[in-house]
């Protein structure tokens, strides 16, 4: 079944970040493929055909709100020539994934990866299923196959004109041997991929009706509430639980190494007696640290003589030698959290060596390996199922913490436990956005372009603490995405070095990534070399982009966000523009906002998105995504900051860690120029050119020049 | 002990007047599609009718609600055709993640009841409810789409 799948019998090793940060990787044996044994014919693995022609499409990757779950069944879709009205979306579980050989792949969703590294395969595993069912066709009439041609469901015979629907042959189909080569359409013949096509999901979730991990509702489960240490990295000391045990409902009180939970008959009176705790922390060493303390270790890393070197050309000195002016700049940008609306949770029920869990998460795999870490079981003994997603933005991918303390607590009560973190413990236990500055020098020549660029990052590397195998020689290139290779513009004489300045502050992969902070410093500051230069922030740009292998693209989404906008026309009154301009996951962003200062208060009243991700399958959620992606930029540049205090985040639920709401939604106006040849990711690239048009325009329109974010704390948002 | 009227239907549920009505409903009832988002009525994930107002249910007691018809996300569509907001979600592709949706879609439900034809000014101050997915631009289209619909 290899063909379908793309993915031969391999060691299954996944990384999964455990509670605490530590990465660890688990070799699993691998089970013979399992037979097939569902409801309908599995054409392959990721097809089961009905009689009445209902097609289920199987989906590995998660459903958080991108759109997964239509997108990926469209690839299908696009090859099986299937009648996608009568098309059905399933995950297959994680477990079944280990038994069967890894035949759907990767499961983890995130880098905006979904399509773009499943493409290939299900693209394949449409076109080989196609061949199958006109296999069994042209077996059932005695004709050949070449005969026969396929569309819409219906396989006709095209000498005879005989048809029949693929549920009539699909069970034959499915005993045949798949093929071994299928090509694949050219993309000028797709029918499906590049429509705007309703999500699959849509109904049911206008009428309450999926399933997310909150829930979950298993025979004889009991809830738990939590309550971690505060300090990142402390431990539990003791716990009073005299005032909670004899409370209604209560059935528990479970101490973990670094958590106390109640379990209860319900949430309510689980928090409720969780509250009623008496409960002493160690903070250990982390509960001397607060943001002004992390903000100084990080100053140092300014000028520190260890960075790691990203990337280098040229000479920097002679190039600052040959400039006739020099501009330098400080940028820095705090910790964020998630904020997944549905808080972390997870359920399970833990019986001897066996374990079966039920999570929201961005990669099912590492949730297994990451319970059966825990327990000390092996992964062949856990179960997975992987619910809807409220929300991922990278809180529920590499990190699984989640996982953990549900299955200890689920093994100490013997019962099914399904755990809710509060948003309160959700929005202090988290794996945030780093803290990150950057120190900018750039030399201009006489004709105002810059000769020397010195980019020095510093800040809190995500790849160097959950992943340190993938560090070499103190290079987190990561950290330092958007200044490397991907950087668009023509600098002869260039440096980008970082030097690692880690925090005891969990830190993750928060949408974007370090593109969020990364392209707020690169675009502002290229913003201020163009008026250093007193030239016009688009030309200037368009006249930096010269020799880069990307020059075409960069300037295809630049000049398209510009002309969308219209640059060079007249505003309303009091009205300003910014732009700007980044490539992320393979995909090309620019963006030009117009934004209004007024009473102290930032309004961004229009935003204009060009998008070249090369190719699109499902227009309408490219849009949906780039919208949403606005509003996660938005939000963070205005709002977002989490602060540390005596070892702990000070920000506790949305009343202070504020969210942007309906009334300062921007118009946002998407424009998609998939310009063919490669495939981008839509989820993430646009949050990040968000913040910098934002700020290019708050200079427009006010002359302040703004370095550090949030918005917040320069006065410039309403209280 | 408290006695409630969700959905039209008459509950006795055996749990202190003080616990959330959102926790009473989703735990002791089984009805999962009023969501937690904060526990502190500032998202809005939790809103449902209670005597056709909206009211974030985190932060009504069960105890208050007695006595009161409860109308949640279940109850929109008694008959199983969308109510004209839920259609008009549809319609304009509103959800991403669709978390926030229940509690999106009863205020709105309850707004355009209140306020049949909407100004934008009224959507803004009415309609606070966050969604972290940030579908805002497609609920303020799909709101003036219900209310002409």
């Amino acid at each position: 079944m290899s063909a379908a799948g793309g993915i031969n019998r391999r060691t299954f090793l996944v990384s999964v970040a455990a509670a605490g940060g530590l990465a660890l990787g688990f070799d699993v044996p691998l089970a013979s493929t399992a037979q097939a044994a569902d409801r309908a014919p599995e054409i392959n693995a990721w097809i089961l055909i009905q009689s009445d022609d209902t097609v289920t499409i199987r989906v590995a990757r998660s459903e958080m709100g991108q759109g997964a779950l239509t997108a990926l069944p469209m690839l299908v879709a696009e090859e099986l020539e299937c009648d996608w009205s009568k098309v059905k979306a399933e995950f297959p579980r994680p477990d079944e994934n280990l038994r069967r050989n890894r035949i759907w792949g990767d499961f983890s969703t995130g880098g905006s990866r979904s399509i773009r590294n499943s493409q290939e395969p299900l693209r394949q595993a449409g076109a080989t299923a196609r061949e199958m069912l006109i296999a069994a066709a042209a077996a059932q009439w005695n004709v050949a196959a070449s005969e026969c041609r396929a569309a819409n469901s219906i396989i006709t015979h095209q000498p005879s004109g005989r048809t029949v629907s693929y549920g009539q042959v699909a069970e034959a189909a499915a005993k045949l041997p798949p093929p071994k080569d299928v090509t694949l359409k050219d993309a000028k013949d797709w029918h499906l991929i590049g429509k705007p096509t309703k999500r699959l999901d849509v109904t049911d979730k206008v009428q309450g009706k999926p399933i997310y991990g909150i829930d979950v509702r298993v025979p004889g489960m009991l809830h738990a509430a939590l309550a971690q240490c505060p300090v990142f990295k402390g431990t539990l000391k003791s716990v009073d639980d005299t005032k909670a045990v004899g409370m209604k409902g209560v059935h528990k009180v479970v101490t973990l190494k670094d958590a106390v939970a109640v379990v209860a008959d319900n949430w309510w009176q689980a928090k409720q007696a969780l509250d009623a705790l008496t409960i002493e922390w160690d903070g250990g060493e982390g509960a001397a640290v607060s943001s002004a303390g992390i903000r100084e270790f990080l100053l140092g890393g300014l000028t520190a003589d260890n960075a790691g070197v990203g990337r280098a050309q040229g000479n920097i000195r002679d190039g600052f030698g040959s400039a006739v002016k020099r501009i330098e700049a400080d940028y820095e940008v705090p910790f964020l959290a998630h904020a997944t609306l549905e808080p972390q949770n997870c359920t399970a029920h833990v019986t001897g060596d066996r374990a079966e869990i039920w999570a929201p998460t961005q990669n099912g795999e590492a949730a297994l390996a990451s319970a059966a870490h825990t327990l000390g079981i092996p992964t062949q003994n856990v179960i997975v199922h992987k619910t809807m997603l409220g929300g991922g933005f990278g809180r529920r991918g590499v990190t699984q913490d989640f996982v953990p303390p549900a299955v200890l607590i689920a093994r100490e009560v013997g019962r099914p436990v399904k755990v809710v973190w509060s948003r309160e413990e959700d929005i202090g236990h988290d794996y945030y956005r780093p803290v990150a500055m950057a120190r900018m020098a750039a030399g201009l020549g006489d004709d105002g372009m810059p000769r020397a660029w010195h980019v020095r990052m510093t800040g809190n590397s995500i790849w160097s603490t959950l992943m340190p195998m993938t560090v070499r020689g103190g290079v987190d290139r990561q950290f330092q995405e958007g200044f490397l290779a991907d950087m668009p513009y023509d600098i002869p004489n260039y440096l980008a070095d970082y030097a690692i300045r880690n925090t005891h502050v969990p830190v993750g992969f928060w949408r974007c990534v370090n593109h969020t902070q990364n392209c707020f410093f690169k675009e502002s500051f290229v913003d201020e070399m163009a008026h250093a230069a007193g030239s016009d922030p688009l030309e200037y740009r368009r006249r930096l982009i010269g020799t880069h292998r990307n020059a075409a693209k960069f300037l295809g989404v630049l000049n398209a966000a510009a002309e969308r906008a219209g640059w060079s026309t007249p505003l309303p009154p009091n009205t300003f523009r910014g732009i700007a301009l980044n490539e992320a996951y393979n995909t090309f962003v620019a963006a030009v906002a117009e934004v209004t200062v007024a009473d102290g208060a930032v309004r961004m009243h229009r935003i204009v998105i060009a998008l070249d991700p090369g190719t699109v399958v499902n227009p309408l959620t490219a849009e949906m995504q780039t919208e949403s992606a606005v509003v996660f930029g938005l939000t963070a540049a205005l709002y977002g900051e989490i602060t540390i205090k005596d070892g702990r985040v000070e920000q506790s639920n949305f009343n202070d860690y504020k969210m942007l709401r309906l009334a300062d939604m921007p118009k946002v106006e998407t424009v998609l120029m998939p310009s063919g040849g490669f495939w981008g990711g839509c989820g993430e690239p646009p949050v990040a050119v968000v913040a910098p048009a934002l700020c290019n325009a708050i200079f427009a329109a006010t002359g302040r020049r703004i370095r550090s974010l949030p918005l917040k704390n320069h006065g410039l948002t309403k209280a | 002990m408290a006695r409630i009227t969700v959905n039209g239907r008459l509950h006795d549920v055996d749990v202190d007047p003080d616990t959330p009505l959102l926790w009473v409903l989703r735990d002791t009832l089984g009805m999962g599609g009023t969501k937690y988002g904060c526990g502190i009525a500032q998202c809005g994930a939790c809103t449902v009718h209670v005597d056709s107002i909206a009211v974030r249910s985190c932060a009504l007691t069960v105890g208050a609600a007695e006595g009161k018809a409860i109308t949640t996300i279940e109850g929109l569509a008694p008959n199983g055709v969308l109510h004209r907001v839920q259609q008009a979600w549809v319609d304009l592709d509103v959800p991403q993640c669709g978390y926030c949706q229940s509690g999106m879609i009863m205020a709105v439900a309850a707004l355009l009841k209140q306020t049949p034809n909407p100004t934008d000014a009224e959507i803004d101050a009415a309609i606070t409810n966050i969604c972290r997915c940030g579908t805002y631009q497609r609920v303020r289209a799909a709101i003036h789409a219900a209310a002409t619909g």
